[in-house]
């Protein structure tokens, strides 16, 4: 006599398309990977020639560093740390200000960075480089 | 009596090629990813806080080295005196406008030396530049 055998039944994950899956995952992590993310301050130098804009004094503020990294902002001694605050309150009074970073021509470029760091923080948009004085 | 027997459409989506697919799909973007590395020169770049991400893709990165004994070298190209450096930017200009140009400048190097490296850049017409920096603190 045949009993009603119990089939068993094939309960099975499909598996033939895990490698296309896996293919799929691999380009999409190559195409969003980037390989060694370069970063860095940005920074849009002046056009070629001696172009000279007008500004008129009441917008301007100068930023001096000498070779010891001394920061004088408006003929005043400050902390480097403190450049971004105070340079925030002063395009938070005037937002047309222009920022003129001017270097000593032994200037560590490390602080030269470090201001343009402040600056970046304070979110001053118009930086105008002056370059230092050649004897 | 016959009735219409109704057959059974067999609706499947054929995947036999699919490997091949995904292949040809992985071969292009092996061909396409640049894998632009030159060796350059040893620098230690300075530490920043607000540092972002070199906009846009990095086939328009022209990368330029100094080092703390003021030598340069732009992508693969030694520059030996700092005026052929107006030359070398502005070859690479042509036949890309839109360079960016990413300077790694050793935190020790003088701003008078970076000031020459400005100069030559402004010649060159290679206005926008990026200082390669690590992030760090302030």
């Amino acid at each position: 006599m045949l009993l009603g055998k119990k089939r068993e039944r094939d309960v099975e994950i499909p598996s033939a398309s895990l490698s296309d899956i896996v293919f799929l995952l691999l380009i999409f992590f190559l195409v969003t990977t980037a390989i060694d993310t370069e970063k860095g301050l940005d920074l849009v130098l002046p056009p070629p020639g001696d172009i000279e804009i007008k500004i008129p004094k009441k917008n301007i503020t100068n930023l001096l560093v000498n070779a010891s990294g001394q920061v004088l902002l408006d003929n005043e001694l400050v902390d480097i740390r403190d450049i971004s605050r105070i340079i925030k309150d002063k395009i938070y009074e005037n937002n047309l200000l222009v920022v003129s970073l001017k270097t000593d021509k032994e200037t560590k470029f490390e602080d030269y960075i470090r201001v343009l760091d402040q600056l970046k923080k304070a979110e001053a948009k118009r930086i105008s480089i002056a370059e230092p004085e050649e004897d | 009596m016959k009735f219409q027997k109704k057959t059974k459409v067999n609706a499947t989506i054929p995947t036999a090629s699919m490997p091949d697919i995904i292949f040809m799909l992985l071969i292009f973007f092996m061909v396409a990813t640049v894998f632009k590395q030159y060796s350059g020169l040893k620098v230690k770049v300075p530490a920043a806080s607000m540092i972002q991400k070199i906009p846009g893709s990095k086939r328009h990165v022209v990368t330029i080295w100094v080092n703390k004994e003021n030598q340069v070298i732009c992508d693969d190209v030694v520059i030996k005196k700092i005026s052929d450096l107006r030359n070398v930017v502005y070859q690479k200009r042509v036949a890309d406008p839109q360079i960016i140009l990413a300077l790694k400048i050793d935190k020790n190097v003088q701003m008078g030396f970076v000031n020459k490296v400005h100069q030559e850049l402004r010649k060159a017409s290679a206005l926008k530049v990026n200082y390669n920096a690590r992030p760090g603190e302030l």
